[in-house]
């Protein structure tokens, strides 16, 4: 079996949770609660060497403790191990995921041949290149620049290659440090309020609400059209901001952005604005925040090839921190930002932006515009399918995530039975916030087969 | 991020070459600053991750989000070929895009309020990212150290392995070996003493084996060779010197299941936690890549690369040993460490650059027992090193 092969099939076989976890309960995780007795465990009679001992050695380095103030797992390593236990549970039953937002089509030719020539170049002396820029090539930053954001006044070297939006936020972090607020969407993508925690930006978790302290949840439901309430938002030193909305598939208006950036002005605030999915945008919205004037001194923005181009194992994604964005002693937050990715990172993958870069040529850009069709299509004919069964559904035009309402029951509960009687994954709307209770996420990204099959059983069961 | 000093090293480095081209135009500017790798990369590796890359155009080939942690394959795959014997599992490597990454996540992992030790000199990432992560306490200009890090110094006098017996107790001890800067591969012996450390104090080890490969000798190529280094320690290492990976992007941290936080918490699953939450998983191309390296056939060809850039290393050795400089480092790295008595290293630093064209680092840049000492690395094309050899020698007859 060749390299390749073996490695292919192991990367197809199942998923991430490879040490037994407790219980998966909103409650908690537990363990940092369990005091530990100061001796040592206890004496074991060990055959194999009766002078030693069998003791559990403990250093004497504290847990750090932000990671004990964590409820529970990352939400979604949790959702795939809820998968995997259900295909233990089920073996033969043919199992849909639209959970994870995974990517599940091709990437065209025209991108995998660029990052297969590279590989092969590497093998030439000609071809052969070491260590690049940690802010990434010259030529992908200025063609995303051009690109994406051709008439704001981004520059070149305002861009930032990385390796994922996920990567990029926690950097974000590391750049601002422990001592800063945040506010957040409610719902919102996990990484933003996990990494705050992880970095210490945040109190304890409050379990009677649900929320962290300290953290400002920004609360976007069907009422409000998934754009907060500004007037009712106090102020925080960081804004992040994601739209199209993971997971509520929402998109701001021009109107709503231009208050954001008023509110982020009047604060002295910054925004992340996570753009990952601007491409999935139908309606005339923003696709940038840099489209709203005055954003360049407010605002970073964060994006990805995970969801355009399949890029969700190659690793390619940007941030652009703009020369205007300063701190409040002036001092520009892109130095910060370069110091950070040269210290704490050391460039994307040379092959990875070989394929970033045959993205953005116009064959290249013709190729994911098809791939995103695709995986729009697919948003249709679920919003169409929970229509028809008579749900509020919500998002589905301008992102491939359709936000189902199920009132008065918990999201969880939801989850499990839909797993249970469909065999079909979904992500709980309470995994994204308290403000995502009573709601259900389904993700667009599947072959069209499993798509339709999902729909029909999803008919099947909500008839 | 104030409390820094002033850029990171290498891009500084990086710079002042790049002025110097400007200046001098037609100069042949001989890169032994920086460790970049030069040589290609073998066949059997790139072909791997071609295919791979093609196949992610087919529908069988095409894969999305890997394991956070990296491909089991490949965790493996780094178990029992790198870590034969020791009790290391698959399950307790986790796959990365590099060392320099892999050292970041260590800091976020561990938090702000640990304390700090590193070996003096070092790899600068150690300091600089305790520093970002508000563990360094303020700079100290007269001793040119962080206030609240523990600097291990490292000379000729204690066989650049620190005086432990000295050594203030910190929480974690980051240790480099084989090291860079010096080069030099710490002994059984001295790794069985610095895990008694650790283990009296409950000090946890981060120690980087980044260039393991290039040892000549006995020396331990895992802090794993010591007994009871899973109870106090972490190993952080790199496909980048090894097979020529620095743009690529791949390495690996073990984390073995035995070390514990003093409330008896597993490391690894706080580490887990991190990887899922401010990582994405390493690019699955760069996986695929790496995989073929540890195949018999491609771990015999990067073998033969880094043959190659040892036979550069002791070519560099021998050039300053001709001229009666002490030398140290070359047989167990790809670093050579010279002493040039009573000078500033910047200052041998300005002088090689402008008299001979040759880009080096100066020991300064490591920490200040590196001062009066530059490094020479020995990545480059045969005929670059055997022509700096010869401007080298030039200089210092």
């Amino acid at each position: 079996m060749s390299v390749s092969q073996s490695f292919a099939t192991s990367l197809s076989s199942s998923s991430s949770a490879f040490f037994v976890s407790s219980n998966f309960i909103s409650s908690g995780y537990g363990v940092q609660n369990v005091p530990f007795p100061a001796k040592s465990i206890g004496v074991v009679k060990c055959v194999a060497a009766p002078q030693e001992q069998e003791t559990v050695f403990k250093t004497k380095v504290p847990r750090n403790s932000n990671m004990a103030k964590l409820q529970a797992g990352y939400l979604f390593p949790e959702i795939a191990r809820r998968r995997n236990a259900h295909l233990l549970k089920y073996p033969d039953a043919k199992v849909i995921s639209l959970g994870i937002g995974d990517t599940t089509e091709p990437i065209p030719e025209v991108i995998t041949s660029a990052m297969a020539q590279k590989s092969l170049g590497l093998s030439t002396r000609e071809g052969y290149s070491g260590y690049g820029a940690e802010q990434g090539e010259k030529p992908l930053r200025a063609a995303i620049a051009s690109t994406f954001y051709g008439n704001f006044g981004i520059e070149e070297d305002d861009i930032f290659i990385s390796d994922g939006a996920k990567c990029d936020i926690s950097r974000l972090q590391v750049v601002f440090g422990s001592n800063v607020t945040m506010a957040v969407q409610d719902p919102s993508y996990p990484a933003y309020v996990d990494s705050s925690v992880i970095m210490g930006q945040t109190g304890q978790f409050q379990k009677d609400v649900e929320k962290y302290a300290t953290i400002e949840y920004m609360r976007c439901t069907a009422e409000n059209g998934f754009f907060p309430d500004l007037s009712t938002v106090g102020r925080t030193d960081i804004i992040f901001f994601c739209s199209p909305n993971n997971p509520t598939g929402s998109a701001a208006t021009r109107e709503q952005l231009t208050q954001l950036v008023q509110f982020a002005k009047k604060n002295g605030s910054i925004i992340v604005y996570d753009s990952a999915y601007a491409l999935y945008m139908s309606d005339d919205n923003p696709r940038s925040i840099f489209e709203i004037p005055g954003a360049k001194e407010v605002a970073i923005e964060t994006s990805s090839y995970s969801k355009y181009a399949g890029f969700t194992g190659v690793r390619l994604g940007w941030t652009v921190v703009p020369k205007q964005l300063l701190f409040s002693d002036g001092f520009p937050v892109a130095k910060d930002f370069n110091r950070i990715v040269c210290t704490c990172f050391n460039g994307a993958s040379n092959i990875a932006q070989a394929g970033a870069l045959a993205c953005l040529s116009p064959e290249g850009l013709k190729a994911m515009y098809e791939v995103i069709g695709f995986y729009k299509e697919n948003t249709d004919i679920i919003v169409d399918t929970f229509n028809s069964l008579g749900f509020k559904v919500y998002g589905g035009k301008n992102a491939p995530y359709v936000w189902v309402h199920f009132p008065g029951q918990s999201s969880w509960d939801v989850f499990s039975e839909i797993l249970e009687r469909t065999h079909v994954v979904t992500t709980p709307g309470s995994g994204f916030g308290p403000g995502g209770e009573g709601f259900i996420r389904v993700s667009a990204f599947g072959h069209r087969e499993n798509i339709l099959e999902a729909c029909r059983r999803f008919k099947q069961l909500y008839k | 991020m104030e409390n820094l000093r002033n850029g990171y090293l290498f891009p500084e480095i990086s710079k002042r070459a790049f002025d110097h081209t400007q200046k001098h135009p037609d100069a042949r500017l001989i890169r032994l600053g920086i460790g970049d790798t030069t040589e290609p990369i073998p066949d059997i590796i790139t072909s791997a991750m071609a295919e791979y890359a093609k196949a992610l155009s087919t529908i069988e080939g095409y894969n999305g989000y890997g394991d956070e942690q990296g491909n089991m394959a490949l965790r493996v795959a780094i178990a029992e070929t790198l870590y034969r014997n020791m009790g290391i599992k698959g399950n307790e490597v986790f796959v990365s895009d590099g060392a320099q990454c892999d050292i970041s996540r260590l800091q976020m992992l561990l938090g702000s309020d640990v304390t700090v030790a590193v070996q003096d000199p070092s790899f600068p990432a150690y300091i600089d990212s305790s520093v970002i992560f508000g563990r360094a306490g303020k700079f100290e200009e007269e001793t040119g150290k962080y206030g609240n890090i523990v600097y291990m110094k490292c000379s000729p006098e204690n066989k650049f392995f620190p005086n432990l017996s000295i050594t203030r107790k910190t929480d974690v001890i980051f240790f480099c070996s084989p090291n860079n800067p010096t080069g030099n591969a710490a002994t059984k012996l001295q790794l069985q003493r610095l895990v008694e450390f650790a283990k009296a104090n409950g000090s946890i080890i981060i120690y980087d084996s980044s260039y393991a490969a290039f040892i000549s000798d006995e020396s331990p190529r895992s802090i794993y060779e010591i007994p009871g280094a899973k109870e106090v320690a972490i190993e952080v290492s790199s496909f980048s010197k090894f097979a020529g990976f620095t743009g690529v992007r791949l390495g690996w941290t073990v984390v073995p299941e035995e070390l514990k936080y003093t409330n008896g918490f597993p490391v690894i699953k706080d580490y887990d936690r991190i990887v899922c939450t401010c990582f994405n998983g390493a690019p699955s191309i760069s996986q695929a890549g790496g995989l073929a390296c540890l195949s018999p056939q491609g771990y015999e060809a990067t073998t033969a690369v880094i043959a190659y850039y040892k036979e550069n290393a002791k070519i560099i050795a021998d050039t300053f040993r001709s001229l009666a400089l002490k030398v140290y480092g070359g047989e167990n790295a790809p670093y050579i460490w010279v002493h040039f008595p009573g000078q500033k290293s910047w200052d041998v630093f300005n002088e090689i650059l402008a008299k001979t064209h040759i880009v080096t680092i100066p020991g300064s840049g490591f920490g200040p027992a590196g001062e009066e000492y530059m490094r020479f690395s020995a990545f480059g094309r045969r005929e670059n090193i055997l022509e700096a050899s010869r401007r080298l020698k030039s200089l210092y007859k």
